[in-house]
């Protein structure tokens, strides 16, 4: 909660530096107020509190996410902040208005809360995916986010009604006592209102069939932005996805899971498939993006005793690795304009740090181990096996197996293909950054159990 | 007993299904970016009423502040929205959806 006022506290501070004449401070006090924010968040671990007669509620799950938002808000900070030179000032405070947005998302108990946390991300993130104002590309990406976020918006909202209208609360708590009880209203009705709730948030983490927007908004959007979406919004969307099932429908999962089934299965496959197509490496990642959403839908359709860690374990290490990544996506297309993968080409001789950086976030998407993101995949798919999910399971191995070929081609355009040999310098902001991001990845990999062990308590 | 309440609540649910429809099949059919934005609030105004009747049914005022959130959200959307769209107008001279294609190779 303390975290959520230090970001709006930022946003409004970043608004006010341009006319107090306080520019040259904003990015330290950025970094510094992240830093406040993750502490306060922190010291809120165990209590449990409900803010806003119960609309919120800071369990320690939510403050886990919350952590990890801060933490991505941070590290794009980082990596970004030197290179946003044009209206400095409102990317700041949009971007931690965007944040405070993705905060309550993953903090809510009330479905009120929910929809606002929705917005104040969405209508943050239109707003920058078009802050290229004379680029034609991000014309576009701006207005098709627009249009398919306010579209599944409409969905969110008229499956919320239904809901309402059969259950009479829009706390998550009495949706799932209601559920239970016998109702006035036709069941049909409270089936149909989740159904359209999960189509919104399968719009909003990209999954198949409603992924189509995902390549082109993030080939269109600004590095920097795309950053932003494939990390932040990408934890809040799926985060609250898992809380809103997990705690008001969870005991009506028969009704739901094979729907979810069949999105997961077709994220995986047209995600995996489609980003071996692609040149662009944003767009490439935009479908490696949509697999993974498939991947973090198995923790939602199995909701049983290790699948909340479990989507907390994969979504830490898919933002880490999707972190470090961009850095490097950033970094070479300030020197290189096209942004295709053959951009990579000779990276391991222009600069060796951010080529090893770049491997390793590559190969723990793909899931090889020792790296954190082969163990996010083997405790989600246990979480699976447990509830004797096997054919599921199957698919997704199989979707793994088609991505190596795609992350393994980058790796490939960097070590091995030959390019340009002029250096890149790094700045020591972004040494820090890499060191940091790969050490995580590490990290993660070889003790899971530094992060696990704080959901079971 | 209420004028809205006489009316049973199931007509009040499929006007707002029909409603939303419509708004639906034109985000999906039309060309032009304006209409379409209308057809987006058609889909609001459509939970907006619903959201009404089922609070008048219910006897509990959280469905119509909802309404009010609603509403605030909604307009916050179309500013962001038609900002975008003024600034593709100055790129494109068009508001023609078909224009959206430069993105796929």
């Amino acid at each position: 909660m303390n975290a959520l006022l230090i970001l709006s506290a930022l946003g409004i501070f970043a608004l006010l530096t341009d006319i107090l004449g306080l520019k040259k401070i904003l990015f330290p006090a950025s970094i510094v107020a992240l830093i406040g924010a993750m502490v306060a968040s922190g010291l809120e671990w165990g209590h449990h509190t409900s803010y806003f007669n119960g609309m919120m509620c800071t369990d320690n799950t939510a403050i886990l996410y919350t952590e990890l938002l801060l933490f991505a808000g941070l590290m794009w900070f980082l990596i970004c902040g030197s290179s946003i030179r044009e209206h400095q000032t409102e990317h700041y405070a949009i971007l931690s208005f965007a944040l405070a947005g993705a905060v309550v998302m993953v903090t809510f108990s009330n479905l009120v809360m929910l929809f606002l946390g929705i917005e104040i991300l969405s209508i943050s993130m239109y707003i920058m995916a078009g802050s290229q104002k004379d680029k034609y590309s991000s014309n576009e990406a701006a207005l098709k986010y627009f249009l398919m976020g306010s579209f599944s918006t409409g969905f969110l909202l008229f499956g919320i009604a239904l809901i309402y209208g059969c259950t009479g609360s829009f706390f998550t708590s009495g949706i799932a006592a209601a559920i239970q009880q016998p109702m006035t209203l036709p069941h049909g009705m409270l089936l149909a209102g989740v159904l359209l709730i999960l189509t919104s948030l399968v719009f909003k983490i990209a999954g198949f069939p409603f992924h189509f927007w995902a390549p082109d908004v993030y080939q269109g959007a600004p590095d920097t932005i795309t950053a932003f979406m494939a990390s932040v919004v990408k934890i809040a969307a799926t985060a609250a996805f898992f809380r809103l099932f997990s705690m008001a429908f969870g005991s009506m999962v028969q009704e739901w899971s094979f729907t979810l089934c069949l999105i997961a299965i077709g994220s995986m496959m047209i995600g995996n498939m489609g980003a071996v197509l692609q040149d662009n490496l944003k767009r490439m990642l935009a479908f490696s993006s949509v697999a993974h959403a498939g991947y973090m839908l198995i923790a939602i359709i199995t909701l049983n005793k290790f699948s909340e860690a479990a989507l907390l374990f994969y979504i830490t290490a898919y933002t880490l690795a999707t972190l470090a990544s961009f850095a490097i996506i950033i970094r070479v297309g300030q020197e290189n304009g096209n942004g295709d993968v053959s951009s990579l080409a000779g990276l391991g001789k222009r600069n060796p740090l951010a080529a090893a950086t770049m491997t390793i976030a590559m190969l723990s998407l793909a899931g090889i181990p020792p790296l954190s993101g082969f163990f996010a995949k083997y405790f989600l798919f246990n979480a699976a096996l447990q509830e004797n999910y096997t054919w599921l399971v199957l698919a997704a191995v199989a979707g793994t197996l088609i991505s190596v070929y795609y992350y393994f081609r980058v790796i490939h355009s960097m070590l091995i293909l030959k390019g340009s040999e002029e250096k890149i310098s790094n700045s020591p902001i972004q040494i820090i950054v890499m060191l940091v991001l790969s050490a995580l990845l590490i990290l993660l990999g070889i003790m899971p159990d530094l992060l696990l062990s704080r959901i079971g308590s | 007993m209420s004028a809205i309440q006489v009316v049973p609540i199931s007509y009040y649910v499929w006007l707002s299904a029909i409603l939303f429809s419509i708004g639906v099949m034109g985000v999906l059919f039309r060309r032009n970016v304006i209409i379409v934005f209308m057809c987006i609030e058609l889909m609001l105004n459509a939970v907006n009423l619903l959201m009404v009747a089922f609070s008048s049914m219910l006897n509990d005022a959280a469905g119509q502040i909802f309404v009010f959130f609603i509403m605030a959200v909604a307009a916050a959307e179309v500013a962001v929205g038609l900002a975008i769209l003024v600034m593709i107008f100055r790129n494109t001279k068009s508001v023609d959806i078909d224009f959206l294609n430069k993105l796929k190779r």
